[in-house]
């Protein structure tokens, strides 16, 4: 195992080398760096382009440059040395310092994106597997199959429009008009007519059941003002609360595990306990509060199911720990519901709260629940953007892979045991499904970062691909080679990472050492 | 049981049962594929319809705008066309200096097909040749081979296409026998050119797989034994059987080709102007949303239009080369059930 690692690394680092060698070449190639000055008028043109002559060494070779920016580069490999020189780009700054900004902004706007896209993109493809062929299955596919096509610079600019200032307009009036209404119902209950397995009849049921409850949710979103004063209130969090409790033991232990879903019960009631006690320390919080806040949730969660005991407490114990998390998570984003007014009518937003540009406002003064909120309107759009792409492949690959599980050997003898559909779905398949699908994931975010740049040129966010950008139209090799190095660096080590988690999960697979 | 005795009925009898060849199989379950079915004649639509009305390469097309012409602004140049059948002067409508949007679509449309084209054909014959040769002939020309592509496979493929379609634009104009080829778009042909020769990369990896794979089977070995030279083997007996594979990552090669160009196109790294991509028809009216959103729909929805039936048709394609995921299996499996319910309950 450790020969395979090391050879592995050896061929990355040589790899590595050829490549940027390469990306070196191209970039000095792309153009004239000095094209900016040779049409210009300015009295000191000639003083100019020698400056910038000397500035980036262009007297030298484009290959001989090249092992220059390599021997600054490979101070970057000895540890706390703080050698490290990426040169400096047509401006003048050093690359290491815009490299470490936009690197910032950059993992911003993805972590989010995929985080959701995974979750989701997953979860969809199990169901439409599970569902295979049915309207449900057709309509995820095709909708899977549009996403793959939307070219995401037309849909970033279209969720501006719509997304910032339509949704911005409709904030300033916030009437929910019976049109709207009607359409918004008539859409919830085609998805709800799709989802019952068979039966025209209960798929009409949900049908109508989804069209009543969304009118009744934007009648009373309207009627209560509720976009001006968004809120769970205390009703909704316990609301929200239970429905994850049951939601959670349906998944982890089923509803017959009458432990399991007792502890998570009880852990919502001590979320509702601490809703109320932790409000006024909420006020001071900061970051490191909340993750410790969230961390001691889920262990009183852990903690409950472990005392409730009984004969398989581990299940107890998940659907408890993961209870208390969502709750958590409930509490959280009711916390910050109760902050958007302020938000709202902040001097600096001025009552047009969801951004089209940029990553956040500039002089917005505000505690830790405004600044989250003013980084929850700016990453919105782009998170949409970013996440309804990779989510069509991640639901298309989970719905592959689970339906090729479903069709084993073992799923069929683990039916015949006569476990419960939940067990063999949940226990036997699902996790199975999930080994071809770590690889893919692991792939994914090392291109992620390479990958947002179309939407940071849209959304004017300054992160890894507007330096890209900006470097390559300026033909400005530098920075251009520390965005590769960056993005080459993670390609490979989350390649590595994958092969190597693949063989952990799939004992059938082994790594040649 | 019922069912199997059905099967022997030549009728009901399973495609595979009825004697037919492997390329009738494949041809059959792809038009039985409707949504394939439909992308493909969606997409030729957008292809005659594109190459035909503004013409290319100097043939004149029936469409009486060009996409450089500017005629009088109509009105505030919005679309003219009223459903269903009264298309007007300017049917997407004028830009703000009066050109013809249907003309500039086309042509748009006309570019990206060509560098999606040409983007496809390299890169499919490009790994091709370098996954078959190193997956046949293993050894050090694998480890090389092998080695190339982990190479190109890490610079992120929009970075490596921004950067070459920067420099295919620096080219630009040098080309003239491309040029009279290519009806003034030797740009787009040298970008084609350039993004193909990047693109290989996952197709190689895929069909060294494959080959892998095929020439350890019995086939191969007993062609071996009969003397069939390394030339025979490749061409006669593993190529057809990789051919699936092949045709299936080609297309969707092309798919996200044509994302990519436009991609490019739209951050000004791809087609330039004076020429019209639908990425730079984006690009270029984007700011113009709010009052000429025709500008933007029209380019978009072709966009979608073209890459969306090249993935159906992929997918169909992928259904019939692959049959691992049959429909009918799921189909057969409700029908047992059924029928076997039917019978306890009688």
């Amino acid at each position: 195992m450790v020969t395979y690692i090391v050879r592995r690394l050896v061929t990355a680092v040589l790899i590595l080398l050829a490549a940027s060698f390469l990306v070196y070449l191209l970039t000095a190639a792309s153009g004239d760096p000095l094209q900016q000055y040779r049409q210009s008028s300015l009295p000191n043109k000639e003083q100019l382009i020698q400056q910038r002559i000397q500035l980036l060494n262009l007297n030298t070779p484009a290959p001989l440059r090249y092992f220059d920016w390599l021997g600054g580069a490979a101070g970057c490999l000895i540890p706390f040395a703080a050698e490290c020189d990426l040169g400096k780009s047509i401006q003048g700054i050093e690359v290491t310092t815009l490299l470490a900004r936009a690197m910032g902004q950059t993992i911003q706007l993805v972590t989010a994106a995929t985080i959701l896209a995974i979750i989701i993109g997953i979860a969809l493809g199990i169901i439409t597997a599970l569902r295979q062929y049915s309207g449900l299955d057709y309509g995820v596919t095709f909708m899977a199959f549009l996403f793959f096509s939307l070219p995401i610079f037309w849909v970033a600019v279209l969720l501006k429009e719509y997304g910032a200032i339509g949704f911005n307009n409709f904030l300033n009036q916030p009437n929910i008009g019976l049109s709207a209404m009607g359409i918004i119902g008539l859409v919830a209950g085609f998805i709800c007519y799709l989802v019952p397995k068979s039966g025209v009849k209960r798929k009409l049921i949900a049908a109508a059941i989804g069209f009543v409850a969304a009118v009744a949710l934007c009648w009373y979103l309207d009627i209560s003002g509720w976009f001006l004063t968004p809120g769970f209130g205390a009703i909704g969090v316990a609301l929200m609360g239970v429905a994850a409790a049951y939601l959670v033991t349906v998944l982890t232990a089923g509803l017959r595990n009458r432990k399991a879903l007792y502890s998570a019960l009880i852990t919502v009631g001590l979320g509702m306990i601490a809703y109320f006690a932790i409000q006024p320390l909420l006020d001071l919080a900061t970051i490191l509060m909340i993750i410790i806040l969230g961390v001691g949730a889920v262990l009183v969660g852990v903690a409950v199911g472990y005392l409730m005991g009984g004969f398989d407490r581990r299940q107890s114990m998940n659907a408890a720990g993961l209870t208390a998390f969502l709750m958590g998570f409930v509490i959280l984003l009711d916390r910050y519901m109760q902050e958007w007014p302020e938000y709202f009518n902040n001097s600096r937003i001025g009552g047009r709260p969801i951004a089209t540009i940029g990553s956040s406002t500039p002089n917005l003064e505000g505690n830790f629940w405004i600044a989250g909120l003013d980084i929850f309107t700016h990453l919105l759009l782009p998170t949409i953007a970013l996440m309804l792409i990779s989510l069509a492949s991640y639901s298309r690959y989970s719905r592959a892979s689970m339906l090729e599980i479903m069709n084993q050997d073992y799923i069929r003898t683990a039916r015949a045991k006569g476990l419960t559909e939940r067990t063999v779905v949940m226990r036997h398949a699902f996790r199975n499904a999930l080994i071809p699908l770590a690889t893919l994931v692991a792939f994914d975010i090392g291109a992620l970062i390479g990958g947002a740049i179309i939407t940071e040129a849209v959304f004017a966010f300054s992160g890894m691909g507007q330096l890209f950008v900006d470097a390559l139209n300026a033909v400005d090799p530098n920075p251009v080679m520390g965005v590769f190095l960056i993005t080459g660096i993670l390609a490979m080590t989350f390649n590595l990472v994958a092969d190597l988690i693949y063989s952990v999960l799939d004992p059938r697979v082994r790594v040649k050492a | 049981m019922s069912t199997s005795a059905e099967n022997e009925n030549p009728d009901t009898a399973t495609p595979e049962a009825r004697g037919l060849s492997q390329g009738q199989l494949v041809r059959k379950r792809f038009f039985g594929h409707t949504a394939a079915v439909i992308s493909m004649f969606v997409f030729a639509g957008i292809v005659i319809l594109a190459f035909t009305s503004v013409g290319y390469a100097g043939i004149p097309g029936w469409y009486q705008w060009n996409y450089i012409e500017t005629p009088p602004i109509q009105g505030r140049g919005e679309p003219t066309w009223e459903l269903p059948f009264d298309f007007g002067q300017h049917p997407f409508g004028q830009d703000s200096v009066g050109r013809d949007m249907f003309a500039m679509t086309m042509r748009g449309a006309q570019l990206s097909l060509i560098v999606m084209f040409i983007i496809g054909a390299l890169g499919g014959i490009l790994g091709v040749i370098i996954g078959g040769v190193s997956g046949y002939f293993r050894g050090w020309v694998e480890a090389v081979l092998m080695r190339l592509t982990d190479t190109v496979i890490i610079i992120p493929l929009i970075i490596l296409a921004a950067v070459l379609g920067t420099i295919s634009q620096t080219m630009t104009g040098r080309g003239t026998i491309a040029n009279a080829i290519f009806g003034g778009s030797d740009g787009v042909v040298l970008l084609g050119l350039f993004v193909g020769v990047i693109i290989w990369t996952g197709l190689a990896r895929l069909v060294r797989g494959e080959f892998l794979s095929l020439r350890e089977r019995e086939f191969v070995d007993a062609a071996r034994i009969a003397g069939a030279s390394d030339r025979r083997i490749i061409f006669k007996h593993i190529l057809p059987n990789a051919v699936g594979v092949i045709i299936v990552n080609t297309t969707l090669v092309m798919a996200s080709a044509i994302l990519l160009e436009t991609a490019l196109s739209f951050l000004g790294m791809g087609v330039q102007a004076p020429d019209v991509s639908l990425g730079s028809l984006i690009s270029d009216n984007q700011q113009a949303f709010t009052t000429r959103p025709w500008l933007f729909w029209w380019p978009g929805l072709f966009i979608i239009a073209i890459c969306l039936s090249i993935n159906f048709i992929g997918d169909g394609l992928r259904d019939a080369f692959d049959p691992r995921q049959k429909k009918f299996r799921a189909k057969k499996a409700k029908d047992t059930r059924a029928s076997s319910s039917a019978e306890a309950k009688a």
